[in-house]
Order: C-alpha cells, then sequence, then structure tokens
C-alpha cells in the first residue's frame, strides 16, 4: 500500500503533513532563499523608466530550509520507479540509472556554452548518431529533435522535403492505421497532411489489402508504430513497405516501441525511409515527471540531404557542426539537441553493449508475456496472441460492469502505477500493460496478484472500486471540475 | 547486466508460466527473413568505472572556461539546492502526471511554475512548459494563425536567428507568409518599416526584447501601432532575467509571451535541454499549445491538482490539435520552479541589477579599445567593434581560456566585424579587467 498522510487542516501536525500549502500562501516578506554577494563594479546609471519594469514580479520569499522542506514534501506525494512497477504502456518505465545521471552533470558537460566548439561532446553526439543508426538500420541519423513528438514532425518534413526535391509537391496524404501513436495526426498536420486512417484487421495488425487500397497517385507516405499500439508486430510490415513504395510513398517508423525489438530486427532492413527514437523510452533517460526526452531521427541515404542543419561529421582528426546543407528541411530548435540527454543515452548504450540490449529487448518481450498468459483468464484479451514488449487487455466482461479506470485507481491501493488506460482506441476500455526489462519476475507476481485480487474485489464489492484510490496521495481527483473552474495560476479568479 | 535483475532460472520460471520452450517462440511473429542475422556492431560494453574515465575524458575536452558568450544560452549562478531536489527519484523518474492521485507534487510544482512564469512575464496564463524558445516562437505563429485565421506573420529582424529558422521550419507548409521588419540604426526593430508593412490580414507581430544584438525593444511603440487591430502582438525572449529590471511583456501590451527560460536554474548543457515558456491572455488560453495544469478538489474535497485543457491536445483532438507536443521539458520547468522559489522576489531584483550592473562595466570599458555602433539600452550583452579583427580579438581570448562572445559577421550589414558579449553575474569583476586586458593587447 501506498504511505498514508494525515488530514490537511494542519499541515505537519498529524503524521506527514498531506497538503503542502502553495509557495505563495507560505512566502514571508523578507525571507531570502539564495545567496547573492555584494556587487564587485560601481552601480551603473538606471535605464530610462519608461522600460523599467512598473510592479514587482511577485515571486515568493521563503527560506532555503523552507524551499527544500516544500520541495521534498511535494516529492514525496508523487510515485515513482524506485516505488515499484510502473507499467505504462508505450511508455517504456524502465529503470533510470544512477551514473548516467552523475556523467551528463560533469562540469565540462553541464557547463558547455553551445558556442564553443567542444570536441568531447561533438564526438560523444557523432558517435551517439552512428550507434543509434546501427541499432535500427538507418545510414544517418539527426540528434535535434527534443522529444518523440518532436522527431515525428522532423521526420514528416523529411518526408515533404523530399517529395518536393522530386517535383511531386501533390503528394498530400499519410496513412495513418488505427493501432499508431496518438501524436501522429497531429504531426503530420504540421506539414499539411491529409491524414487517412487506416484500420487494423481481425489479428491487429496491418492488411497489405487495405493499405493497398488507400495508395493513389497523391500518396507521401504511412505513419507505422511497430510494434504496433497493441503490442503486436506488423508481421506484413515487409509487404506494406512495399505497397507504399510502389505507390511512390515513404514509410515512416514510429520508433517509440523499438525496445521490444534491440538486436532483433531492424527497421531498415524491411522497408523503413525514416525513424524517430525515444531515448526517453529505450535508451532509459529519465521521463523527468514530463521530461525532457530526446527524439532523434534516422533516415536512409535519399533523405539524408534533408535532414535538419546543423549535423555532426568528421573533421580530420576532430568533428564539427555541418551547417552547409543546402536541401535540408532547416532548424527544429536552437542548438544541437538535448545533450543532457544524449549523453545519458550514450552512456546507457556504451555500458550495455550489443548482447546488453539485446537481452532487454528480449525480457522486456518475456515479461509482457508473462503478465499476459497470467491474467488471460480474468482479464478480456482481445488478441489472444503472444505478445511483444507491451500487452492490451480490455474492460470487456469485467463483472458488475466495472470500468478500466476504476481497476485502474484500485491498482493504487496495492501500491503499483496503472498501466497506460483507454489507449489504443482500437479496442474500447483498453488496459495496456508495459512492464519492461527492468523488473524482477517478484515484482511482476506482486502486480499479477494485486489484478487477480482486484477481479475478485470487482464481483464482491464494485464500489470499492468506483471509489478508489482509497489509499493514494489524494482521492480521486476531479478532472470535469478543472475544466470547468479553470484555474491555471494561483492568481487566476 | 545490473540493469537486468532476470536469472537463467527467473527466465526458465517464466518461460514455463507462458508455455513456450525458450525465448525465440515469443518472437514468432517477426517473419524469419526480417530477422537480423549476428549481432549489431557496437562498441564492447564498459563497466562502471571505464565507463566514468571514458565519459570525464570527453567532458574535460571543453572544460573550465570563462564565459561571455550569450547569444541565446546564459550562464548564471545556479543554487545548489536545485539539483538536490531535481536528483529526487520521486520527480525525475516520474511520467507526466495523467494519473493525478499519485502524481500531485509534480503537479503542484507545475501549478506553482506557470504562476510564477505568468508573474515574471506579467501575462494571465502560463503552460507547463514548451521545448525551448525557438520552437515555443514557431508555436506562438502557428497560434497566432489559427486565433485570427489569416496567414500573415511580421518578424523583427531582431529575432535570434535560430528561433527564425526553426519559425520557417515550422510554418513551411502552415500557410504562413513571414515578413521581415528590418532593423532601424538604433539596433532597435524599425518601427515606420513596421506600421507601413503591417495590414489587415497581419495575424501576428513577433518582436524580440532583449532583441538577439541585446537592445531592449521599445515595445509599448509596437503596441500602439497595432491599436485597434486584431493583430496578436507576440514577445519572445531569450534572457528571462531582463524582465527583473525591464518591463515585462504583459506591461508591455503582448497577447502572446514566449521565449526561453533556461537562465531560470538551468545549465548550459551545450545547447540543451532548454526550458521552452509560453504565456497568454485567458481570452486566448483555448489557442494555446501545450500542456497546462490547473487547480481543482479531489473527491474528498480537499484542494488538488491535474493537467487540463486536455480537449485542445493531440492525443484527443488528433490532427485537429493546437499542437503536436506531448513530452515538454517538465524537469527543466521544476527547475526553474526551484529557482523562482530560491531567488524570490528580491533576488530577481538584485540579480538583474547585477547583469546590467556588470555589463554596463565591460561596456564602457570597451568603448576605450572599440565602437559600440547601437545606442539603445541593453540588459547583459550588447554589441561592439573591436579595433583589431574580431575573429583576432576572439582567438586571443581563447588562448587565455575566455569565451569571449559571439562573431555577428553575416548576421547584418555592417556588422561583419562585430561581437556580442555577455555579461552576467557570474562574471567576476577581476575576470571582466582580464577580458579588457587581452583585448587591448590585440
Amino acid at each position: 500500500m501506498l504511505k498514508l498522510y494525515g488530514p490537511c487542516d494542519t499541515p505537519g501536525s498529524t503524521g506527514i503533513a498531506f497538503c503542502e500549502p502553495t509557495l505563495f500562501e507560505r512566502s514571508t516578506p523578507g525571507r531570502v532563499g539564495c545567496s547573492l554577494g555584494a556587487l564587485d563594479v560601481p552601480a551603473p546609471a538606471q535605464p530610462p523608466a519608461e522600460l523599467r519594469r512598473a510592479a514587482d514580479a511577485a515571486w515568493p520569499e521563503v527560506s532555503e530550509v523552507e524551499a527544500m522542506r516544500h520541495f521534498v514534501r511535494l516529492s514525496q506525494y508523487n510515485y515513482n520507479i524506485e516505488d515499484g512497477l510502473y507499467p505504462l504502456g508505450s511508455c517504456t518505465m524502465k529503470y533510470n540509472p544512477k551514473i548516467n545521471e552523475d556523467l551528463c552533470r560533469l562540469s565540462g558537460f553541464a557547463n558547455a556554452h553551445p558556442a564553443d566548439e567542444h570536441q568531447g561532446l561533438l564526438q560523444l553526439i557523432y558517435e551517439l548518431q552512428r550507434d543509434l543508426a546501427e541499432i535500427a538500420g538507418m545510414d544517418a541519423v539527426t540528434c535535434q529533435p527534443a522529444a518523440g513528438a518532436h522527431g515525428e514532425l522532423t521526420g514528416m518534413l523529411l518526408i515533404r522535403a523530399y517529395h518536393e526535391a522530386r517535383g511531386e509537391n501533390h503528394r498530400n496524404k499519410v496513412l495513418i492505421p488505427d493501432t499508431a501513436h496518438g501524436t501522429n495526426p497531429a504531426s503530420a498536420a504540421i506539414c499539411n497532411y491529409q491524414v487517412v486512417p487506416v484500420a487494423s484487421n481481425e489479428q491487429g495488425i496491418l492488411d497489405p489489402a487495405a493499405v493497398a487500397a488507400a495508395c493513389d497517385e497523391n500518396l507521401a507516405g504511412i505513419m507505422i508504430t511497430n510494434p504496433n499500439t497493441l503490442g503486436l508486430f506488423e508481421s506484413n510490415i515487409e509487404q506494406v513497405a512495399k505497397i507504399v513504395h510502389e505507390h511512390g510513398g515513404l514509410v515512416y517508423y514510429d520508433g517509440a516501441n523499438l525496445n521490444a525489438i534491440m538486436g532483433i530486427t531492424r527497421p531498415g532492413d524491411f522497408g523503413a525511409d525514416v525513424l524517430h527514437y525515444n531515448l526517453h523510452k529505450t535508451f532509459s533517460t529519465p521521463h523527468g515527471g514530463g521530461g525532457p526526452g530526446a527524439g532523434p531521427v534516422g533516415v536512409k541515404k535519399h533523405l539524408a540531404p534533408f535532414l535538419p542543419a546543423p549535423i555532426v561529421v568528421r573533421d580530420g582528426d576532430g568533428y564539427k557542426l555541418d551547417q552547409d546543407r543546402p536541401q535540408s528541411i532547416g532548424r527544429m530548435r536552437a542548438w544541437y539537441g538535448n545533450v543532457g540527454v544524449l549523453i545519458r543515452a550514450y552512456a546507457y548504450i556504451r555500458e550495455m553493449g550489443a548482447a546488453g540490449l539485446r537481452q532487454a529487448s528480449e525480457m522486456a518481450v518475456l515479461n509482457a508475456n508473462y503478465i499476459r498468459a497470467a491474467l488471460q483468464d480474468l482479464y478480456h484479451l482481445p488478441y489472444p496472441v503472444p505478445c511483444m514488449h507491451e500487452v492490451v487487455f480490455t474492460e470487456k466482461d469485467l463483472p458488475n460492469e466495472i470500468a478500466t479506470m476504476d481497476v485502474a485507481k484500485r491498482l493504487m491501493d496495492y501500491g503499483f502505477h496503472p498501466p497506460t488506460v483507454y489507449f489504443p482506441l482500437v479496442v474500447k476500455g483498453a488496459l495496456m500493460i508495459e512492464p519492461t526489462e527492468t523488473f524482477e519476475p517478484e515484482a511482476l507476481d506482486g502486480f499479477i496478484n494485486a489484478l487477480r485480487k482486484i477481479h475478485a474485489e470487482a464481483q464482491a464489492d464494485p464500489d470499492l472500486l468506483h471509489h478508489a484510490p482509497h489509499h493514494a496521495f489524494a482521492k480521486r481527483v476531479d478532472e470535469v471540475y478543472a475544466a470547468r473552474n479553470l484555474k491555471l495560476t494561483a492568481d487566476m479568479e | 547486466m545490473r540493469y537486468i535483475p532476470h536469472t537463467s532460472e527467473d527466465v526458465a520460471r517464466l518461460l514455463s508460466a507462458i508455455g513456450v520452450k525458450n525465448i525465440d517462440e515469443l518472437f514468432a511473429a517477426i517473419p524469419q527473413n526480417l530477422r537480423f542475422a549476428g549481432e549489431l556492431d557496437l562498441p564492447a560494453p564498459l563497466d562502471e568505472q571505464a565507463l566514468t574515465r571514458r565519459l570525464s575524458g570527453l567532458a574535460e575536452q571543453g572544460c573550465c572556461r570563462a564565459t561571455f558568450a550569450g547569444g541565446g544560452a546564459y550562464r548564471h549562478y545556479i543554487p545548489a539546492a536545485i539539483d538536490h531536489l531535481l536528483q529526487r527519484s520521486e520527480f525525475y523518474t516520474a511520467y507526466t502526471p495523467y494519473q493525478p492521485e499519485i502524481s500531485q507534487g509534480t503537479l503542484q510544482a507545475i501549478f506553482e511554475f506557470q504562476t510564477m512564469i505568468a508573474r515574471l512575464l506579467s501575462m494571465e496564463v502560463a503552460n507547463a512548459s514548451m521545448y525551448d524558445g525557438a520552437s515555443a516562437v514557431a508555436e506562438a505563429a502557428l497560434m497566432a494563425r489559427r486565433a485570427n485565421r489569416c496567414d500573415k506573420v511580421l518578424v523583427s529582424a531582431g529575432l535570434h536567428p535560430q528561433a527564425l529558422t526553426t519559425l520557417r521550419t515550422y510554418t513551411k507548409w502552415m500557410d504562413v507568409q513571414l515578413v521581415s521588419v528590418p532593423l532601424a540604426a538604433d539596433g532597435r526593430t524599425d518601427l515606420a518599416q513596421l506600421a507601413a508593412l503591417l495590414d489587415d490580414k497581419t495575424a501576428g507581430v513577433i518582436v524580440q526584447s532583449p532583441n538577439y544584438l541585446g537592445v531592449i525593444e521599445n515595445a509599448k511603440a509596437v503596441k500602439e501601432l497595432l491599436a485597434g487591430k486584431k493583430t496578436l502582438f507576440i514577445q519572445s525572449f531569450t534572457e528571462a532575467l531582463a524582465f527583473g529590471l525591464y518591463a515585462p511583456p504583459g506591461e508591455t501590451g503582448a497577447d502572446i509571451a514566449c521565449g526561453d527560460g533556461q537562465s531560470l536554474g538551468i545549465p548550459l548543457s551545450f545547447g540543451g535541454p532548454h526550458l521552452g515558456l509560453f504565456a497568454t491572455t485567458k481570452k486566448l488560453v483555448r489557442q494555446m499549445p501545450g500542456r497546462v495544469c490547473g487547480q481543482t478538489i479531489d473527491a474528498a474535497g480537499d484542494r488538488a491538482y491535474c493537467l487540463t485543457l486536455s480537449t485542445r491536445e493531440q492525443h484527443i483532438r488528433r490532427e485537429k490539435a493546437t499542437s503536436n507536443i506531448c513530452t515538454n521539458h517538465a524537469l527543466c520547468a521544476l527547475a526553474a520552479c526551484v529557482y523562482m522559489a530560491l531567488i524570490g522576489k528580491q533576488g530577481l531584483r538584485d540579480v538583474a541589477q547585477a547583469n546590467y550592473a556588470k555589463a554596463e562595466y565591460l561596456k564602457a570599458r570597451l568603448a576605450e579599445v572599440g565602437t559600440l555602433p547601437f545606442a539603445g539600452p541593453t540588459f547583459n550583452e550588447f554589441v561592439w567593434i573591436p579595433q583589431a579583427p574580431a575573429d583576432k580579438v576572439l582567438a586571443a581570448l581563447d588562448a587565455e581560456g575566455i569565451l569571449g562572445g559571439l562573431p555577428l559577421a553575416g548576421f547584418a550589414a555592417g556588422l561583419d566585424n562585430a561581437v556580442l558579449t555577455c555579461v552576467t553575474e557570474a562574471n567576476t569583476r577581476e575576470e571582466i579587467d582580464r577580458y579588457v586586458e587581452i583585448v587591448r593587447s590585440v
């Protein structure tokens, strides 16, 4: 069970405080939390009054001691990866190695100004580009994109630039299977592409005939997530890619689920023209409560001229930033990428090596199938076949019409983070479970036992689930109230 | 492998429970002809000590410099307490707080972040972060197009060149017509030209202040030109601490304030991850890109927080979303949140004054050995033209372990020998004097 805290009317007086006040409620005029020395240069004439700030920014006034207490308490209201299983499907919540946190903070990295042509960092980025290309079977990689969706946008812009360079700008249709990631349509839209959905077949994968039927002379490409969001490998991927290529389209491969296939199969070897990597999923960099991640993009040779500038290249014995890329789609952001994240991923790949990465994928798939096998008698499995790194159950046939959300919230009472819920949309009431390789079998057993008990509770006492969580940091949070009574800052009425 | 717990006994037990003979059976869905034969060609694995030696060796290749370079990335004092909080697993290993009952810590911190950013920028609402300033500017242009249903966006030539190229990339296929507004002789946006280019089809005007040349724009005068028009005034920035001294976007009439918050407690890290900031008005909030956290109640009636307005976002609205952004820069936002709490109301004034005073000090001294082409007021960076060739000056500083600034050759006419130099509270007077001595010796 999760930690239990006392009532919130008197913070700190009953057990551990539950309702930590806001910083603004804690603020006391005159308190100082920083150490800024006296000015060691003469005080200058002030700029003209009409350009100066009129009213102070009311940042709080707290000592360092109070600030630390405030944020440490807040941290305790979070579930984290070291509390236990964090089986969010499609999110790949694996352990974040501690040494990598230390390495990205080395002074020579953390304090490097991007205008300094730092040879060590350029070498690191160059080698990471090379290793990522090898892992997915691509020819060239850019490390600029800041996140998966940013990588998707980069990839789709590359496809747009490729067609434009060939005088085929009329191609404006992108096929997106119903088992693709949620960000795909929004990324395609920024390229002014028209999104054409393609339904998966009764096996939960793409049917080459369905893809062929959707192809015409306006086809720009297809965005495929593989393994798809049902946790199934698209067995027809080679034919699908062939059909798309025959119609002059390109294959965008959403690599968010790469954790299932490292060293086992390479998208670049069976038709992917462009692919993004999620370093914050597959390569163990932390999710940070929502970011920053990194979404490098790999391409085959025919797309390489269009990669964002600059890109890191060899320069004699050293490395340099190549800005001279006339066909480039341009920049996706300032500077070169989320280097702090790239360092962590580089360190991970260097410690794991080829065999370690393959083992990670094998154990991720083993763990997911273990959960599948242990729960399929109680929870509806829409596609009863071995899965890859994640397994999707649904709410169908749960006792007393218990919904996915009730199961998810009740899992918190057993000390687990819920799986991804209501996604993918292709099944109703999805429970999408991705355990990753970094949890031992005993942790999986605890999770499985909890879900089995919850199933029994659904039969015996459905209200127990309707009102869950009972032992989390907050009772069930009213998200509708938040949208109807919009309060986005402490000052907003 | 220390990150994978499974022993061979564990593997055997799991395989048996699944009912398969070996691991390979689990991959049966992958056709044999698509299997990768052999082993990936990656460097041999390193143990922790060897890994540390290797990375330390790389890190040292750019270490220990005094930095006078800004141009969108600033070296500032970062209170040590910040990183101690960032390294709490509860914060850095957590996912996006989609399950609010067990994510209240992250959510309350985001709510406090949004509040403090809104107060800094003097805007009504702020989102939970974007990737960086450049992509935030691009998103602002797309938002103006959406809000006004017209396609022309005027862009001051004082916009950071990387933000401009990012803006071009983002808008290339989106029917946005970008029109550049030149700078006047004082280094500020030419208001007469701006007025001439402004028309009823102008969705937005983007002006960066301090601009790329470090000069403070006359934002109030720009706002006056927009009076009575639907055109959105987009004020961008790369140096958020300037608003400890100068009028923030909200005080000068911005409809959207966007830019980089790296100066708020985030290390340089060779250009990323930094922190995109995005703030707007209550009226425009439903057009805003990115995640946002709101205050609410839980089933017991207690105050709680959750992500809200998700009907704008990609996972609900698909291709009609306000942006494709999903993962943002949450942990950088947390760093900024702690920074703003520690620096506080008085600290913001003090740190801004220190930047201004030190930059003014170096500026006055460099006037002895070069010229200052722009008369407009500045914050912590400014343009100067050395008497000697700029590359020689920068090389001489480099030889003494000083990153002397950014060369401006190619940015605008007349700046071929100009240098953009930045001084922050992290530069000591001793360093500044040394800088001048070296320049004088070239």
